[in-house]
């Protein structure tokens, strides 16, 4: 690392104005540089609203035959989003418990020795690419979970979820909620793991001192101390859910409808699974649809973020 | 105060404990349950479950009559934590036990050097043209997103500390980090339907759509690593009359390249893998497409790993799982490489 400035090493620099600290040719340039990339941020993120609503807008109304068979924008989008947050729901029921857990194995319970490493697996897993946790899910988890999904449909058939002929391949929404909590484990867990463990040391002694046990000490310390983290922790696992298309797509066999029923061989299609398997589709009035469909997503997915962030920020203000 | 005060139950300082190695005794019971249950005919799965279930229970209850509620209930709490542990480590490993064993019966040679050009029936096929189409769209994505991203984090810690400007880059890069991957796809082929012409694919769109993705991971880790080099450095560097931007380049970067090469690599290996902005963007194709400006489909090895599965034949399930592996390779060497960088430049803050 070179420390001092070498003035031999640039010709082209005034020594004078770099003594000065301002105005210099270089300064300039690369404070231009810096400006120029912070506002081609915006510009991208403009972009994608403009040339989206250029394409997209007319596909709130065009001919009916492009909603596949609901008639109306309105009718196509409602379940759309529905199976999205349905599935993105499920997920989170399954990964919330387990993550926290896992958290507080890696902040509070294991020793050290395993503690460090677990946390670099489980942050490696989040690297997995979404596409082999699908291709896991469709052709590997789907067939074990087969008797499972025989033994709710019997057993459990009290529950709407589970009222109906359960599916004999188990590439239902049951299997793809499965594999959808597995991928978001990782975020959830890592971001909790750091929120519990910067609940300061002093609050956690106190609270042994007074004789609690440890689980009183993390009910009591750590948990009142680490509430906002976690419940943001838990709203960006449900963006990353709402966005996650491959699991979806190709794991579930579906169908754009309403419905409870997660074990059947029909299942609700998410939007982001909508879209990817409409890829294909080349006539304009489709493609804007599928464009439209992807802007409500966007506003959505934008919707839940925020929330978390205010959620974060208020947590902080306190 | 009489003596007989003292000695009275409620005001006792101790109270009975389990013996030492309670859990182990528990743990070779629960053991021993799930035996007999497995002889007596439960699957290895029902075994399992009884033998766990019987811990989590006998421990506490155990707890339960010999201490007290609240000794019970952390005890019960602690099992639950370990469970769930040993639960959620199980897909883990087996997705990438099976990612692995099926993966490495169809990597071969010929599957790295082939293309799928005019394959039929069982013609031995490969993903030579997906690999060259990732390196392209990644490479693509990693030229525009890296110089942008480190640029803007420099803004924001360098230059515009506070202003609103940077208020605003802020808060649109949290908006960025929440595009939906597929969204990010959509955007690239709505751009280039308008700029190009209609149904365009091909791979540049999909190096726009994965920048789209990249650059808010990349300028939030260099961020992060900028904030972590002291205001000392520079203002020693001001005290000496070395000008702004030679400070940053001379200073600042040297001292956080390390983080920031980490953060970089890091980025990439999230990039790599996303399939759903591709099949959108960049497009399916049997064949080697090296020039990723001319219009006309780019393969990268995620889209090869969805349409070789939507086959639904043998063959293309196997060719799924060689792709998955190899995909699974590129993000673990990614990864690998990060961490090694991430060591070898390790904060030089002088402690």
């Amino acid at each position: 690392m070179t420390v001092a400035a070498d003035p031999g090493a640039d010709p082209g620099v005034d020594t004078k104005s770099e003594l000065s600290g301002r105005g210099s040719m270089g300064d300039v340039v690369f404070r231009g540089l810096a400006v120029i990339a912070a506002t081609l941020i915006m510009v991208a993120l403009a972009a994608v609203f403009i040339f989206l609503g250029i394409e997209g807008i007319p596909g709130f109304s065009v001919d009916e035959q492009n909603y596949t068979g609901q008639g109306s924008f309105l009718g196509l989008v409602v379940p759309l989003l529905f199976a999205t947050i349905y599935a993105a729901v499920l997920a989170l029921i399954v990964a919330v418990p387990f993550s926290v857990a896992i958290a507080l194995f890696i902040s509070h319970y294991a020793p050290r020795r395993i503690a460090t490493p677990v946390a670099y697996v489980i942050d490696l897993l989040a690297a997995v690419p979404s596409v082999v946790f699908g291709l896991w899910g469709a052709v590997v988890l789907g067939r074990y979970l087969v008797p499972t999904h025989a033994w709710l449909a019997e057993n459990m058939a009290w529950l709407p979820f589970f009222d109906g002929q359960p599916s004999g391949n188990g590439r239902t929404l049951f299997t793809a909620a499965i594999v959808l909590a597995v991928m978001i484990l990782p975020i959830i867990t890592s971001i909790c793991r750091e929120v519990f463990a910067q609940t300061p040391r002093l609050h956690e002694e106190a609270a042994l001192a007074l004789g609690a046990t440890r689980w009183e000490m993390i009910r009591y310390a750590v948990f009142p101390y680490a509430r906002s983290g976690m419940v943001s922790a838990v709203m960006l696992g449900l963006g990353r859910a709402l966005g996650e298309t491959m699991a979806l797509a190709m794991i579930v066999s579906p169908k754009v409808l309403i419905s409870l029923f997660i074990i059947g061989t029909n299942n609700p299609q998410t939007i982001a699974a909508y879209i990817a398997q409409g890829y294909k589709e080349s006539t304009p009035d489709r493609l804007s649809v599928l464009i439209a469909t992807g802007l409500v997503l966007f506003a959505f997915t934008f919707l839940v973020n925020a929330a978390a962030r205010w959620i974060v920020a208020r947590g902080r203000a306190k | 105060m009489s003596n007989t005060e003292l000695s009275n139950e409620d005001t006792k300082l101790s109270h009975a404990t389990l013996p030492r190695g309670a859990q182990w005794l528990v743990g070779v019971a629960a053991l021993a349950l799930g035996g007999l249950s497995l002889v007596l005919g439960m699957g290895i799965v029902g075994a399992v479950v009884i033998g766990v279930l019987g811990f989590l229970i006998g421990y506490p209850l155990w707890a339960l009559l010999v201490e007290n509620r609240r000794s019970a209930t952390d005890k019960l709490i602690t099992g639950l934590v370990w469970t769930a542990f040993a639960v959620a480590v199980i897909p883990l490993i087996w997705l990438v036990y099976t990612v692995v064993s099926k993966g490495a019966a169809t990597l071969s040679p010929e599957f790295l050097t082939y293309s799928m050009r005019s394959v039929t029936g069982d013609e031995q096929g490969g993903l030579y043209h997906a690999l060259i189409g990732t390196l392209i769209v990644t490479g693509i994505a990693a030229v525009i997103s890296i110089p942008i991203g480190i640029m803007t984090a420099i803004y924001l810690i360098e230059y515009g500390k506070g202003n609103r400007l940077a208020k605003t880059i802020t808060f649109l890069v949290d908006v960025m980090t929440g595009i939906p991957s597929i969204v990010a796809g959509l955007f690239a082929f709505a751009l280039f339907t308008l700029l190009v012409g209609p149904g365009t694919r091909f791979g540049f769109g999909g190096g726009i759509a994965l920048s789209l993705l990249m650059i808010p991971t990349v300028v939030r880790s260099t961020e992060e690593m900028l904030k972590l080099v002291p205001d000392d450095l520079r203002e020693a560097a001001y005290a000496l009359g070395v000008p702004k931007w030679r400070t940053i380049t001379k200073m600042v970067l040297p001292t956080a390249i390390g983080g920031i090469v980490t953060g970089v690599v890091l980025s990439i290996s999230r990039v790599i893998g996303e399939t759903a902005p591709l099949l959108v963007a960049s497009g399916f194709n049997p064949n080697l497409n090296t020039n990723a400006f001319e219009d006309s489909p780019m393969m990268t090895v995620p889209v090869f790993i969805y349409t070789q599965l939507s086959e639904a034949t043998e063959k293309g399930v196997e060719y799924a799982w060689g792709g998955a592996l190899v995909l699974f390779i590129l993000v673990m060497v990614l990864n690998l490489i990060a961490r090694i960088v991430g060591t070898i430049f390790a904060p030089k803050t002088g402690r």
